[in-house]
């Protein structure tokens, strides 16, 4: 493992944003998931916050690997990954005003997020500082695509918008990415609500599984008819 | 670190070294809690005066004071032993009370809700904004101004032009909106408002007396529509 002297970053990349993302494969986090999907713009603030977070937590677990014992590696994980959230929370607070008036209701979630902790004990307790900041941030891009996807979906049929109020998380200039797709829609509220949220969770995995069992076959049949050439 | 085969030094296998490591972490953790803490403190609390200015001159229009809207604190005492004392922040326009902001809340889906809310002296509703809330996102948070409009649906409605039985939302027979999908949150602010007139009104004297020894101070200060 850490022994291999070159590092897959794009089998990295590829692992946080599809084969292994955070939602999608590894079933994690789904609390906050379905907590904050209501709207794709509440999604990618969610998902931009624990981006930063998994980053700066899989870098300093990666700096202590070599004196952290697997016997109390768990109590000192939570504990510096609960540091980290609260002075992400304290700066965004004091510096990012405007920003935090948005997120704030999300950010204690983040500590709630078991995402975090996992790739603090399957990756960055194992490999190179900078691999473990590559993977924290493909898994916080993965895990903020999933996100503002379910979001996406949840708002379109529930509210019949998209990313409403996105200007107030990314500014005045990303007014255009508000839009109202279905204009006097009357909502369509499980959707909003958590258990619209679990359903369309449950379609969307149903989705990448058979996106996946496509691919794979795929690849089987081309490799019989490659066997079937060659056997000719 | 763990499970591939290297020799682990002897010591690492000792109590004392969990203990010392889990106490030095610890140690670590406090530490830059502490100065995170130090660092941003002051910006903090700067950033919370500027929203309690900023909410305070959203319920206090500009036309309505001629004075800093921090300066004039009125620090009612509590009405159940053990709760907050409430501070009332007064406005004044040529030498006379003219209206008052204070801050109310009540139980909402999630936690309380916090409001502040600003009543002219004849005892009309100049604005209400929550300061706030953990209502759930998409749903209930259409309390806030940057949301949606509702909250101003409460502005100029007063005790007297509003009956008690009209102070609930539609569902429950008054005149204020729901949202969809929510509606413990708005029945939530328009009990903190409705609570909020009756303090205001029966604390009225107080509220509006002390400090302007020359004027009468009442039934002046706002437009009076009734």
């Amino acid at each position: 493992m850490s022994d291999t002297p070159l590092i897959d970053y794009r089998r990295i990349m590829r692992d946080g944003l599809w084969d292994n993302n955070v939602v999608f494969s590894q079933m994690l986090a789904l609390c906050p998931l379905l907590a904050v999907t209501g709207t794709a713009t509440n999604g990618l603030g969610m998902g931009i916050a624990s981006l930063v977070v998994l980053v700066l937590s899989n870098l300093v677990v990666a700096l202590f690997r070599d004196i952290i014992t697997p016997e109390v590696r768990i109590p000192i994980f939570v504990l510096l990954i609960a540091a980290i959230v609260t002075v992400v929370d304290m700066v965004i607070n004091a510096w990012l005003h405007e920003l935090h008036k948005v997120l704030g209701l999300f950010i204690p979630l983040i500590v709630t997020n078991c995402a975090i902790l996992g790739r603090a004990e399957s990756f960055a307790s194992r490999q190179s500082v900078r691999a473990s900041i590559v993977d924290g941030f493909a898994m916080g891009a993965g895990f903020t695509v999933a996100l503002v996807v379910l979001g996406a979906v949840r708002e379109i049929l529930g509210a019949g918008t998209l990313f409403a109020n996105a200007s107030l998380l990314l500014g005045d200039s990303f007014t255009f990415l508000e839009l109202t797709l279905i204009p006097d829609y009357r909502g369509f509220l499980i959707m909003a609500l958590p258990p619209g949220g679990f359903l369309m969770m449950g379609f969307l995995l149903a989705g990448k599984r058979v996106l996946d069992a496509r691919r794979s076959r795929k690849i089987e049949n081309s490799s019989a008819m490659q066997a079937v050439e060659a056997g000719i | 670190m763990f499970g591939h085969g290297v020799l682990v030094p002897s010591y690492r296998k000792r109590t004392a070294y969990q203990a010392m490591l889990l106490g030095g972490m610890a140690t670590l953790a406090s530490a830059v809690l502490v100065l995170g803490d130090l660092e941003t403190r002051d910006d903090i609390a700067l950033r919370h005066a500027e929203d309690l200015k900023a909410s305070l001159s959203q319920v206090l229009p500009d036309a309505v004071h001629d004075n800093d809207l921090l300066s004039d604190v009125l620090t009612l005492p509590p009405e159940q032993p053990g709760a907050k004392p409430l501070k009332i922040y007064r406005a004044h326009l040529d030498n006379r009370i003219s209206a008052v902001a204070y801050e109310v809340s009540s139980n909402g889906y999630a936690g309380p809700v916090t409001c502040i809310m600003g009543v002219a002296a004849n005892g009309e509703i100049l604005g209400v904004r929550v300061l706030a809330h953990a209502e759930t996102p998409g749903l209930g948070d259409k309390i806030e101004i940057a949301k949606d409009r509702w909250i101003t649906s409460f502005d100029g409605h007063s005790l007297e032009n509003t009956d008690s039985k009209q102070w609930h939302v539609k569902k429950d027979g008054g005149v204020f909106d729901q949202f969809t999908g929510a509606t413990i949150t708005p029945r939530a602010v328009v009990k903190a408002v409705h609570e909020g007139l009756a303090v205001f009104d029966a604390n009225r004297a107080a509220i509006l007396s002390s400090a302007t020894p020359d004027a009468d101070p009442t039934n002046e200060g706002g437009k009076d529509h009734e």
